[in-house]
């Protein structure tokens, strides 16, 4: 206790030195705080927008359904078991079928995605009502804004479809797009076009046939179903969770050069520190401190920047980082896109206790390493010569 | 005497052809078009929105499950291949030296910026196998006299659902074809422009594919030479073919 008191008062009494590191090791503190506030605020959004738009509560895919590879789509479709459709029935459900199309905007040819999904569901929160739409001259379809300007269509329009039934067969009609959604999920967006569940059906000839069942969050335990895989929520957002990993790696480099250029500070304060204080290290010697208790003082005097840099980012980071969770950072729509995973307008960064409380020891830990690291040489000084303030 | 058998001879011509079925006509066309094996080459002509594009190929072509086809030019796309086993189509991109299974969303790719679509390689050329035909009617077609078929479809897994074909009296060759969807729906058409006797038989040389749903003056097919039956190594139907 004496020694932290008297490390403590070193410390304030070296003034301005103190506070510049501490001000310099407290930047780098915030900085990744921020940061990595920033990546798992991103996570938690786009699995938060997957859940919604996307996942529900799960999914099953029918056993030959691969999302990652479009051989398998052609076949990867069944009958909807027994169990599930009561489920369907019940609202805990809803069924996708996926077929494989070409579009003809303006008599170009593009590649999309038939969806079929029941109008009514209410398990993902995107606008499938529309698509109800019984006084609508046509099959209704709905699509997202970047389909809608890949296609080059507006709601009202209609645009030629061609695909192949279940026995590979050519079908082609007309869409009537009756709503373009705005969707920060491009995964229920780019190349798709959704239709009513029992018309794609219908034309496919697939009746009573779907490509994957989302289930309801509320649905607990969901039970097997045959010819169907489930898929929980883990597995479905281990993508995201990945991409979000990757790019918090790539951020590492970054926290590096921060965190660097503090501790060099404090690593060269130290040095400074044996050196200037030599009359003082014997003095201390003299009196009675071990050198052992003498390379715990100034250890403890170099970790002690940790501690006041947290009262620093305290004091200054604390009220941006509030500021900035609440505000948001405002994308770029082309920042958005270039992400592969939902990310809306604004970007809301999260801090966790973990992450303020670890960061924080991290930076402790490091900055008492850097401190130790020069204060060995004092193991090596003698009181007498270390009195005289000569060097060695 | 002459003129007696002139007479008789000409009857029964003319019998025959009045009692002749939608689906002998279909037959007899298909063995017109088809051989054990035939080498052709041709030009593509892709008459694009914004350009017109020009294709030289070579195909090797062994029944109606085997083709290996080379491009040899234009200078951009000379030493692709595409090989097809029943099926399956591989493409041999020079450039990127790299095998491709062409499937799933790919096929419904159109072929080299054409009105062909990857899948549209792989049917069946034997529309006898596929479809059932009935004489719709006569028509004059390129000056020559034709009978209009509707083809309705027999088996389950087949493309176009109906056609229409124009099929020349005396030569039993296809003039004109449009392919309709499921629902009725006019998909492509294609029509003749020359026909020319190569290698002993009466040959489509010129033909426009179209896809009426897609903008443009669709793709022309010109042959330039043709040869039927000749022997053709087995090995060019591999994949090993493709990178030589």
């Amino acid at each position: 206790m004496v020694l932290l008191k008297l490390a403590y008062k070193n410390l304030v009494r070296a003034g301005l030195r103190t506070w510049l590191n501490a001000l310099a090791l407290s930047f780098g503190l915030v900085a990744i705080i921020g940061l990595q506030g920033l990546y798992i605020g991103m996570g938690e959004q786009a699995a938060s927008v997957a859940k919604d738009a996307e996942y529900g509560g799960g999914q099953y895919w029918h056993k030959l359904y691969d999302p990652y590879d479009p051989l398998t789509l052609q076949d990867a479709h069944g009958k909807i078991p027994q169990n599930i459709s009561k489920l369907i029935s019940e609202g805990k459900a809803t069924p996708i079928l996926i077929v494989q199309a070409t579009a003809y905007p303006q008599g170009r040819t593009v590649p999309v995605l038939l969806k079929g999904i029941i109008p009514e569901q209410k398990i993902l929160k995107f606008p499938t009502g529309v698509l109800k739409s019984e006084d609508v001259d046509g099959i209704p379809a709905l699509i997202g804004e970047r389909m809608a300007a890949e296609l080059g269509v507006k709601e009202g329009d209609y645009l030629t479809v061609r695909w192949r039934d279940v026995n590979g067969t050519f079908d082609a009609t007309d869409v009537k797009i009756v709503k373009i959604m705005s969707t920060t999920d491009q995964n229920i967006d780019n190349g798709q076009i959704w239709v009513p569940l029992k018309v794609l059906q219908r034309l496919t000839g697939m009746e009573e046939e779907a490509t994957i069942i989302v289930v309801s969050p509320d649905l607990k335990n969901p039970p097997p179903a045959p010819g169907f895989e489930f898929k929980n929520l883990k597995f479905l957002l281990k993508t995201i969770e990945a991409l979000v990993k990757v790019k918090t790696q790539g951020t590492f480099v970054i926290y590096i050069i921060l965190l660097s250029i503090a501790l060099i500070s404090i690593f060269d304060s130290q040095v400074f520190s044996i050196f200037k204080r030599k009359k003082e290290i014997g003095t201390l010697m003299a009196l009675g401190f071990t050198r052992l208790q003498v390379i715990i003082l100034f250890t403890l005097e170099g970790a002690l920047h940790a501690f006041f840099a947290v009262i620093l980012s305290a004091l200054y980071g604390a009220p941006l980082l509030i500021y900035a969770a609440k505000v948001g950072y405002a994308l770029p729509k082309s920042a958005t896109e270039s992400f592969a995973i939902a990310l809306g307008e604004r970007l809301y960064p999260r801090y966790g206790t973990g992450l303020i409380v670890g960061t924080a020891i991290l930076v402790f830990i490091v900055t008492t390493i850097v401190s130790y690291l020069p204060v060995r040489k004092i193991a090596k000084m003698k009181p007498t010569e270390a009195l005289r303030g000569g060097i060695q | 005497m002459k003129k007696l058998i002139l007479i008789v001879f000409l009857g029964t011509f003319a019998i025959q052809g009045a009692n002749i079925t939608g689906n002998e006509i279909l037959k007899r066309a298909d063995e017109n078009m088809t051989s054990e094996t035939k080498i052709v080459i041709a030009s593509m002509i892709v008459h694009g929105r914004r350009a017109v594009r020009k294709f030289k190929f070579k195909s090797w072509i062994m029944g109606t499950e085997k083709s290996f086809t080379e491009f040899l030019a234009p200078p951009r796309e000379r030493g692709t291949k595409m090989l097809k086993i029943k099926k399956q189509l591989w493409l041999y991109s020079p450039s990127a030296d790299r095998v491709i299974l062409i499937a799933g969303h790919m096929l419904r790719q159109s072929m080299m910026g054409s009105d062909l679509s990857y899948e549209d390689t792989l049917e069946d050329p034997k529309l006898h196998n596929l479809y059932n035909a009935e004489i719709i009617g006569e028509e004059t077609y390129l000056d020559r006299p034709c009978w209009v078929l509707k083809l309705t479809a027999k088996v389950k897994d087949v493309a176009y659902f109906s056609r229409k074909v124009w099929v020349d009296k005396e030569h039993f060759l296809i003039l004109k074809e449009e392919m309709y969807a499921r629902s009725g729906r006019l998909l492509k058409i294609a029509y003749v422009k020359e026909v020319k006797r190569l290698s002993g038989r009466w040959v489509a040389t010129r033909a426009i594919f179209k896809d009426v749903l897609k903008k443009g003056k669709g793709t022309e097919f010109i042959i330039e030479d043709i040869k039927f039956d000749v022997k053709i190594p087995p090995h060019i139907f591999s994949k090993a073919a493709l990178r030589k």
